[in-house]
């Protein structure tokens, strides 16, 4: 799955973009729990948001291989 | 009704937000500027650089835009924001709404600036003396 990252995630990862596999049981829940796994130093930002293809998305939302997620660190816009 | 969305690195302008809501049918313009602040909680601010997520920016913006024209008894909305450095005094962002009224005008371009601080993927990152750090990243 591409990944892109940005803002303070991207200072943590040190990428613009990564390609991470799918997880097992695919869902942005199982993701998440394995970027904070491979990056624990994301923990420290004060909330992470996941968009799927350019959405917003939620913890049950399916996951697949041709998906672009992206890393949503708090947004400060305006 | 109709709206605006533009995402930029070179300076807005603001008389192109202001023609893109004014109608025959108006009776009020209501237009927001942000702008860059010298300082953040009593520290020294020298510039910002500004970042986002342009496709799925557009298309928060257009959402905002779409809902204001939905919420709101308003003919227009341009919102429109910028990116990269920006110095003190420099415009980020310009919300320009017209409507018949001035309460519709007022309540629209306050709920499309707080929405997209809510919701629009672009993040600021504030330069200080001794130091830069991404804005409410961290607690």
């Amino acid at each position: 799955m591409k990944v892109l990252i940005f803002g303070a995630a991207r200072d943590i990862i040190g990428k613009r973009e990564l390609d991470f596999p799918l997880p097992t049981n695919p869902s942005v829940k199982s993701f998440r729990e394995n970027i904070f796994k491979e990056f624990p130093e994301l923990k420290k930002l004060n909330a992470l948001a996941f968009a799927v293809n350019e959405e917003y998305a939620n913890d049950d939302d399916v996951l697949k291989n041709q998906d672009v997620v992206a890393l949503i660190p708090p947004v400060s816009g305006g | 009704m109709k709206k605006n969305i533009h995402l930029s690195a070179e300076p807005l302008e603001i008389g192109t937000c202001r023609d893109f809501a004014s109608g025959n049918s108006n009776g009020a313009e209501c237009i927001f500027i942000g702008t860059v602040r010298n300082a953040t909680d009593g520290r020294t601010v020298h510039q910002l650089h500004f970042e986002c997520y342009e496709s799925m920016a557009m298309k928060e913006m257009d959402k905002i835009a779409g809902k204001a024209l939905e919420q709101f008894e308003i003919s227009a909305i341009a919102i429109h924001h910028r990116i990269g450095t920006l110095a003190i005094g420099d415009i980020p962002v310009i919300i320009a709404v017209g409507a018949a009224h001035r309460g519709a005008a007022f309540s629209a371009c306050q709920f499309a600036i707080d929405t997209l601080k809510e919701s629009v993927p672009i993040w600021k990152k504030e330069f200080f003396e001794d130091g830069e750090v991404w804005v409410s990243a961290h607690p």
